[in-house]
Order: structure tokens, then sequence, then C-alpha cells
């Protein structure tokens, strides 16, 4: 019985968080990493499209609400992710146009490339404060828990409960089905084939007859795609608020390099890679460990790696450690 | 007048020094014709002003008659003209099938029969279908090579240097396989540094020397020519 | 010559544009945005150095300005005596932890082949240090942090002059940069950026939260000056009677005794705020002064002419015999300890030192913006990258204030769209410099001073 608690402490407090926050990330890294492989170049304004969709969904939500209309007990965000997609995809393909296609064609260094998504950047950001501006927003309604603690306690009797919310179920549900439609369409279709193939060798795509605009326009409607999805996701979990986002890049370019730049599936583990990491690391397993231990054996301190405050140098740390052992990532992308 | 033709072509890189002046080269559908000369005297350059990746600054480019000299090089590859560069032919990092789908990417409709009769001219490609192509051998991959370029139905092959790089056996292997390609009713123009295989195979030959047509004539005439052995072929 | 008039002009614009910061706003916020201006170009200088004449992108401009800045707190402050005795033990311990870890990691790494055994038992040396740390310590910085947590908090510093600690601050730079160039100069250069920038978040998470160090994000305050204190100098008498001086003609103006003492006193208030703000625009400038003169004889060197060979063509020069990675560590480290000494300015310009300041947009991102503007290889240019970028971030609000009650006077004051537009104007600063940053990039890519005007 204190074995069965053990393990559900440790599921309710590590495992569940970890796959939810593990889904929003890895969105996000195949984000990166598909702009790297096709268009190459590190994009530093990834944080701020993905808040830039997002801030279309909360906006949207609000007045969606306003009108009465929802989804019931789900929220009602989902209803407006897919005009979020399409805001998100209009204002990528228009700072494609006027700035990325530029340096493209003249064939920049991917340095200058990442130095423009700076720029990027900060315009993006600027919008997004002027448009919604930077305060802390919830956009979440419809029903709160699938599984509540207390419930599962009296269902099954025993002295932890399992606490699941519904935003978390949405998130992993929601990433799995996005990302198997994303490998499908990449793996098994003759446009996804000719995306890798631009990305693996653009000279002989062009010789083989690929076009490249249309190339770089699907990379960019799939970005789009993944970046609203990804962000609203997380919004709905925690709270909408841009400078969150803006940091959010940060371990989100760690799952990339973690799982191999410019290789999708390794940046979708990757994000879990770093989600299970931050969370173990800083996980305080005093509850879990006095479960196993007889009585008086049972520990004082809190068990607890480090600090939750170093949750995001955990995953930095990770990224350090991979780039001087493997720089080509763990499940091995582009060789660097 | 021959199928594909390139008329006293000049050209250099960018602004830079001409690369080749009044080069001519020609050839026909069902014929191999060799590309020879020393380092430097624009054996590449002048297959790539025929393919399009660099402008002519004089001459013309005809295919079938049609002047294509204006046309950029991935339409001249609609209109039939295939070419396998030195370096970095294939796509490592795709199947040997998923290659061979890439070339035939702008064929409308099932792509089955053709992969199947690339499969029958290397055998080889149909038991590595689901390999990475980056795990094949060198001269494995040059077959995919090959077969990636026949994928869209071409009349016109280029290849550049296609034995650089592999073993002497592998070389004869590849060079077989071009042969079969011929036979197909391909006209095959091929940049080689291994002058006395390629003159052996091919029907015709051109020895550039610093850009200009230097001697040119059948493979056989090239071989016995006293000067061309003398200068050329190092006996 | 006739090249140097674009420099000379340049520069008369930037000080033309803040003397009118003077007149229209008024002295003191002209003076506070020089004294930026001069960081900003201290931090440029810095990060050109490693960009311009190395092609080396450093995202981490943040980490080393926080170091800098944490210098000022370890040097200047007075050491606070009770949290020493309570748990300076365990904290000289941990030092000597941490030490031994890295010797013991080392020795295994020379000792040993490669192989998985030694990867895990690298791996395991660093875990159960990382316990045994948190085990020597976790008593010593409670005690530590319960002295005074109010007031003090903290270890303290060493209580020396505050000068002193801009040397320090460029030193814990470099050698903190000693660190991460050994790990990640090898990287290509966009890898490099972001290891860069996500290393800087560690060193400042860590700033943040460690408050025994530094009291975290409790801040420190009232740091020491290398400058007078305003309420002093309100009561020198030399100083009242300097203020006297200059402004006769305005008090002979004025009749009645009262309303003269009233206005003297009001004026030897704006005076000693702005002759403080003088002190250090001095001190400032004799550093950015020091600096330029040292970089532009180091441009121009042959050890210059090797840097800028090896940043144009890395394979070339490595054929040549030189060695880059060398050349690559030692400039990494110059360009970051000057960055870190710009953090210690500017700690000691603010008198407060706040871990919770230090973000990525303010310490890198602008930072990077200036050196691209500026004109990159070229120190007149970053400079002037640092004074144009520095000004515009600061005057950006007001402009756009300005322009926004311009553009919607004829709506109604309480009309939605104007009090919205009114409400963000801060935001618009990150507009314009991201604008400006893709003009100059695609118009202008060499910047304002281009690198090819000053090489003669």
């Amino acid at each position: 019985m204190d074995f069965l608690n053990a393990i559900i402490v440790l599921f309710n407090f590590t495992v569940i968080p970890a796959l939810a926050y593990g889904s929003q990330l890895a969105l996000g890294a195949i984000f990166v990493t598909l702009i790297y492989a096709v268009l190459r170049f590190a994009n530093f304004a990834t944080g701020d499209m993905m808040s830039f969709g997002t801030m279309f969904a909360v906006i949207l939500t609000y007045y969606f609400q306003s009108l009465g209309f929802g989804l019931g007990v789900l929220p009602t965000a989902l209803l407006t992710i897919p005009f979020a997609i399409l805001m998100m995809i209009l204002y990528m393909l228009i700072i494609d146009k006027f700035v990325f296609s530029y340096y493209r064609i003249k064939k920049s260094p991917p340095v200058q490339f990442a130095m423009v998504s700076v720029g990027v950047m900060f315009v993006t950001q600027a919008l997004i404060r002027i448009i919604i501006g930077p305060s802390d927003r919830r956009f979440l309604d419809g029903e709160k828990f699938i599984i509540k603690a207390t419930e599962f306690k009296e269902m099954t009797g025993l002295a932890e409960g399992i606490t699941l919310k519904s935003t978390q179920a949405i998130t992993i549900i929601v990433t799995l089905i996005v990302v198997s439609i994303m490998f499908w369409f990449l793996n098994r279709t003759k446009t996804g084939t000719s995306m890798r193939a631009y990305s693996d060798n653009e000279d002989l795509a062009l010789l083989s007859g690929i076009d490249p605009k249309r190339v770089v326009l699907i990379t960019w409607v799939i970005a789009g795609i993944l970046a609203t999805i990804g962000g609203v996701l997380y919004g709905l979990d925690k709270s909408y608020r841009p400078f969150v986002y803006f940091n959010n890049m940060l371990p989100i370019f760690a799952a990339a390099i973690v799982g191999g730049i410019g290789n999708p599936f390794g940046a979708f583990l990757g994000g879990y890679v770093i989600a299970f990491a931050e969370i173990f690391v800083t996980y305080a397993y005093k509850r879990f460990i006095s479960y196993l231990l007889p009585e008086h054996l049972e520990p004082d301190s809190l068990l607890q790696l480090l600090s939750t405050d170093y949750k995001f140098a955990v995953s930095f740390s990770i990224l350090v450690i991979v780039l001087l052992i493997r720089p080509s990532g763990i499940f091995k992308g582009k060789v660097i | 007048m021959a199928y594909f033709e390139g008329v006293k072509m000049t050209a250099g890189y960018g602004e830079g020094p001409d690369i080749i002046s009044s080069c001519s080269i020609t050839a026909n559908r069902g014929e191999i014709v060799a590309i020879l000369g020393p380092n430097g005297a624009g054996k590449s350059t002048a297959m790539k002003a025929m393919l399009g990746l660099l402008k002519l600054k004089s001459g013309s480019v005809t295919l079938n008659g049609e002047d294509i000299s204006k046309i950029n090089p991935q339409d001249r590859v609609k209109k039939g003209i295939s070419f396998v560069p030195q370096t970095r032919n294939v796509f490592a990092e795709l199947t040997v099938r998923e290659n061979l789908e890439i070339g035939g990417f702008l064929t409308e409709g099932s792509l089955e029969n053709k992969i199947e009769s690339i499969y029958s001219l290397f055998p080889i490609l149909s038991e590595k279908k689901s390999q990475v192509v980056g795990q094949l051998s060198g001269g494995q991959r040059q077959q995919v090579a090959l077969g990636r370029a026949l994928m869209s139905d071409p009349s016109v092959l280029m290849l550049d240097e296609p034995t650089a790089g592999v073993s002497p056996i592998v070389m004869d292997e590849l060079f077989e396989h071009i042969i079969k390609v011929k036979k197909t009713n391909v006209a095959v123009i091929m940049v080689e540094q291994n002058a006395k295989q390629a003159l052996s195979i091919s029907d015709r030959g051109y020895v550039l020397v610093t850009g200009q047509n230097k001697f040119e004539g059948s493979g056989i005439d090239l071989l016995e020519d006293p000067e061309v052995r003398r200068s050329f072929l190092g006996a | 010559m006739r090249n140097y008039k674009n420099v000379i002009a340049a520069y008369s614009i930037m000080i033309f544009l803040i003397i009118l910061v003077g007149i229209f706003q008024s002295w003191s916020i002209a003076l506070t945005i020089l004294n930026y201006c001069l960081i900003s170009a201290v931090m440029t200088i810095g990060a050109n150095i490693q960009w311009g004449y190395a092609g080396l992108i450093n995202f981490g401009i943040m980490g080393y300005t926080a170091l800098g800045g944490l210098a000022v707190v370890l040097v200047s402050v007075e050491p606070v005596k009770k949290a020493w005795q309570v748990g300076g033990l365990n904290i000289l311990a941990c030092i000597w932890i941490i030490v031994a870890i890295i010797f013991v990691v080392k020795f295994i790494l020379n000792r040993f082949d490669k192989s998985k055994l030694r990867n895990y038992s690298v791996a395991s040396v660093i875990l159960g240090g990382i316990i045994l740390l948190r085990v020597t310590a976790a008593p010593g910085i409670e005690a530590i942090e319960s002295v005074d947590p109010a007031r003090t908090g903290f270890l303290g510093g060493m209580g020396l002059p505050v000068l002193f600690s801009w040397i320090v601050g460029a030193l814990l730079a470099g050698s903190l940069a000693f660190v991460i160039g050994k790990i990640a100069l090898g990287l290509r250069a966009d890898y490099l950026a972001i290891a860069t920038l996500l290393i800087a978040e560690i060193i400042v998470s860590i700033i943040k939260h460690e408050e025994w160090l530094a009291r975290g994000v409790k801040n420190v305050i009232g740091l020491k000056r290398p400058a007078p204190y305003e309420i002093d100098l309100q009561t020198s008498e030399w100083f009242i009677n300097l203020v006297t001086k200059f402004n006769s003609s305005k008090l002979n103006l004025i009749n009645s005794i009262s309303d003269k003492q009233e206005a003297l006193n009001q004026m030897v208030i704006d005076a000693s705020s702005v002759y403080v703000k003088l002190c250090f625009t001095g001190l400032f400038l004799t550093v950015v002064i020091i600096l330029l003169i040292v970089t532009q004889k180091a441009l121009y060197s042959p050890w210059g002419r090797k840097m800028r060979a090896i940043r144009d063509n890395e394979e070339a020069a490595s054929a040549m015999g030189k060695n880059i990675v060398k050349e690559h560590l030692l400039i990494f480290i110059l360009g970051s300890a000057i960055v870190g000494l710009a953090g210690a300015m500017m700690v000691t310009n603010d008198g407060l030192f706040t871990p919770g300041s230090y973000r990525p947009m303010r310490y890198t991102f602008v930072i990077w913006v200036m050196v691209i503007v500026g004109g990159t290889g070229n120190n007149f240019g970053a400079i002037l990258g640092g004074f144009v970028v520095w000004f515009l971030w600061v005057e950006a609000a007001p402009i756009a204030l300005f322009l926004i009650n311009l553009f919607t006077s004829h709506l109604p004051e309480t009309n939605a769209m104007r009090v919205h537009l009114i409400e963000s104007a801060p935001y618009f600063r990150f507009l314009v410099i991201g604008i400006g940053l893709l003009l100059i990039m695609r118009y202008r890519p060499q910047g304002i001073i281009p690198e090819k005007i000053i090489k003669q």
C-alpha cells in the first residue's frame, strides 16, 4: 500500500506535470528545428512568435465569451485556435516577405539571419505589448479538472491522490495528435518528402524541380500551426504573459539542440527530456521516500537536489553538457 | 544539327575572367560524349553553362532545335535535361526510394513503373530501397545519384566526374551502368578525369584547354591520336 | 582626414541631441542619459572586440554585466561580521569542495581514456559533489540569511573603495569568460550565441537566488560612490557660493530676501544633482577614452591585423600557423572583462544592485543592436551605436507619446483607442529599436560608421 502511495505521489507531482510541460516545449522545439532545417537559422523570435499567435487566441476567446459561444466543458480557446493560426501564418508570411526573404535570396550567413531574427523579436514584442499589453491574463474556462485528488482518494482508498487538470489532458492529447499528423505529413506525403529533401540538399532539390518558394511557404504554415498551438496550450495550462513566453524560448532552444537540431523527431523527444530533467531534479522527494522507508528512518530535509528557483538552470546545464559531449544532439541532428 | 548543342559559349563566374571562350559541345541521343582536359580547363564550367547554372556572355544553347539560352536551370530540367553534380549529388538523409521519388518530383501521377525500371537498371538499389543513402558505399551512392537523375525521364544526362573518388572496380561497374543508360536513347555528356577509361566507352570526346576546344573526335580516334596521347593520356 | 568627417558629424549630432534634452526636459535627465550612453559605449566596445575583431557572437553580455555588478557589492560593502561568524565556515568549506570536485573531474578526464565508465564516474562525482555541497551549505546559508534579514542577511563585501571594484568586476567577468570560452568556443556561430545566452541565464539565476551572496532579489542599496553625495554638497559653503556665482544675474532679479533664499535653495538642490552626475560623467569619460585609445592601438597593431585576418578567413589563417583557438579565447576573455567593467560602472552609477533587473532583452539584445547599428569592427562606430541606441531606448517613449497625442488630438480624451495607445507608449521603444535594427541590417549592413572608413 505504501509502495502504491509512493508511486502515486511521484506520478502526480512529477510525471503528469512533466508530460504536459514537455508537450508544450516539444511543439516549440519542433517549430525551432523546422525553421532551422529548412530556412537555416536559429530563430530568436521563437518565444515571441508563439506569444503572438496566443495573443489572438486570447483576444478571440474574450470575444467569443462575450458572444456566448463556447464548447461547454472544454475551453473556448480551442475554438479560437484555427483563427489564431490563420492570423499567425499571415504575420509570419508578411515578416518572411519583408524581412527574411531578402537574406535568403542573398544567401546570407546564418549569423546574419540570427541577428535579423532579433530585430523581428523586438518588433513582435512591441506589437504584442501595444495590442494586448504586458499583463498576466487567464483565458481558461470550462471544466477545470478531470480527476480531483479527493475523488481519487475516495475511489481508491489510498492516502495519496491524483489530480489531472483538464488543461494537462488537453495538452498531451492535442500534442500527440498534432505531432502525429505532422510526422505523417513529413514522411509519407510528396510535399513532406520534398521539404526534407530541400532541407538536406538545397541545390539538388532545385535541380529536381522542387519549388523553393513553396517549401518556404509550407514551412511557415507548419511553423504557424505549431507555434500557435504550443503557445495556446501553455497559456491555458499556466497563463498568458508575454514576458514568460519570451523566456520560454530558452528551454525550447535547449530542447531543440538536445534532440539534435534540424531533426523534428529529436526535438519532440528533446522537449520531454528537458521537462522531465527540470522537474525530477527540482522535485522534493521527501514525501515519496517517506512512504518507502520505515518510520524511524524518515528524512528531515526536503531531499531536493536543487531548489525550484533553478528550474531553467537545469535545462540549460543539460544543454551545455550535450553540446560538450555530443554536439549533434542525443538523436543526431545536422552536423555542427 | 545535333540534339543538344552548346555553340561558341563564352562564360565566367560573376565579374571574373572568362573561364570558357567560344567553346562548343554537341551531343545526340544515344551517344556518350566525354569532356576531357587538364585541371582548370573549364570542363565543369562548360557543362554548367549548358545547364544554365551560369550566364553566357555570348553563344547559345539549343535543345532539339529550340534556343534555351535564356531559360533558368529549373526550367531546363523540366525540358528533359538532368544533371548529376560531382559532390553532394544525393539526398543523404533520405532513403533510396525517397531519393528516386524526389527525382520524379515533377512527374504527375504514379511513379511506380518508373521506379521499377530504375531498380532493374540498378538492381542493388532495389535491395537497399528503404535504407538511408548516407549509409551506402560510394559506388552505391553514385548509382542512387544516377537513378535520381534518370527519374525525370531525361533526354540529356550530364555527369560531372561520376567516378571521382571510387575504386577502379567500382569505376568499371559505373561505366557499365552509364552504357546501359545510353542504350535507353539518352544523350550522355560527362566530364571525366580518368581520360583513358572514359574515352574507351565514349562515342565522341572533346579535349578542352584554357576554355577552348583543342581536339575533338570519336573516342577511338582521340585515344589513338599521338598528340592527345602525349599531352593528356600520359603515354 | 576627410574620412573622419562622418565620424565627427555623427558625434556632433549625438551631443546636440543630448543638449536638446537638457534644454527641453532637464539637465539632470540629459546627464543621466549621457552617463548611460557612456556605460553602454563601454559594453559595446567589449562586444565589438569579440564580434568585430574576431567574429564571435557572445549573447552572454547579460551574465558578465551582472557579474560586474556583483563585484561592486563584494568589494565595496562593509563585511557583515556576524554573518561570517555564523556561516562563513560553511561557505568556505563549500568553496573547497567545489575546487576539489573540479580537480577530481580533471584528474579522471586526464587519467583515463574515453569510455562509458569514465562518463559515469564524472557524472557521479559531480552529483555526489552537489549533494555534499547542499548538505554543507544548507545550515550556513540559513544562519547567514537570518542575520538581520531586513538589512543584511548576507556575507557583505570587503569594505574596500568602490573604484577598486571596477577592476575586480573586469577580473571576475574575464575569469568566467575563460571557463565559458573553454567550453563553448568550438561551437558554430549560432550555437555559440545560444550557449552563451543560456549560460548567462544560469549566472543571473545564481546571483538572484543565492541570497547569502548579495541578497538576491532583495537587492543591495546604498552602495558607496566615487563621487560626493548631494546632501553633503547642499550643506557645503563652497558649493553654495559656486551656485550663487553662476546664477547671480538671475538671483539679482528677485527682490525679496526670503524668495531669493528659496530660489537659491532650489538651485542648490538642482545643481548638486547635476554636479554629482558630472563627476560620474568625468569618470566614465576617462574610462571610455582610455579604452578607445587602447583598443584602437590594438586594432592597428600586428596583433589586430592577425585577429582580423583570422576573422575574415579562419582556414587560411590557421593554415598559416595562427593558433585560432588560443586567440579566440584571449579575445573572448578581453571583451567579456570590458563588459564586466561596464557592469560594475553601471551599478556604481545607480548606487544599488538589483539582480532581478538583469534580463536578456535589456542587457544582451539591446547591446547587440548597439554594436550592429554603430558599425562592427570599428570602435568609433560601436561607441556611437551605444549612444544612438541608448538615446532612442530612453527617448522613444516620450517621443511616441508626443506623436500619439499629435495624431489623436482630434479624438476626445476618453476615446478608447487613444487611451489604449497612450498607455502603451512605453512599448514603442521595442518597435523603434526593432525596426531600426532591421533597416540598418538591410540598407547599411556595415553600420552607421563602417569599418572601411577608418581603415586607411
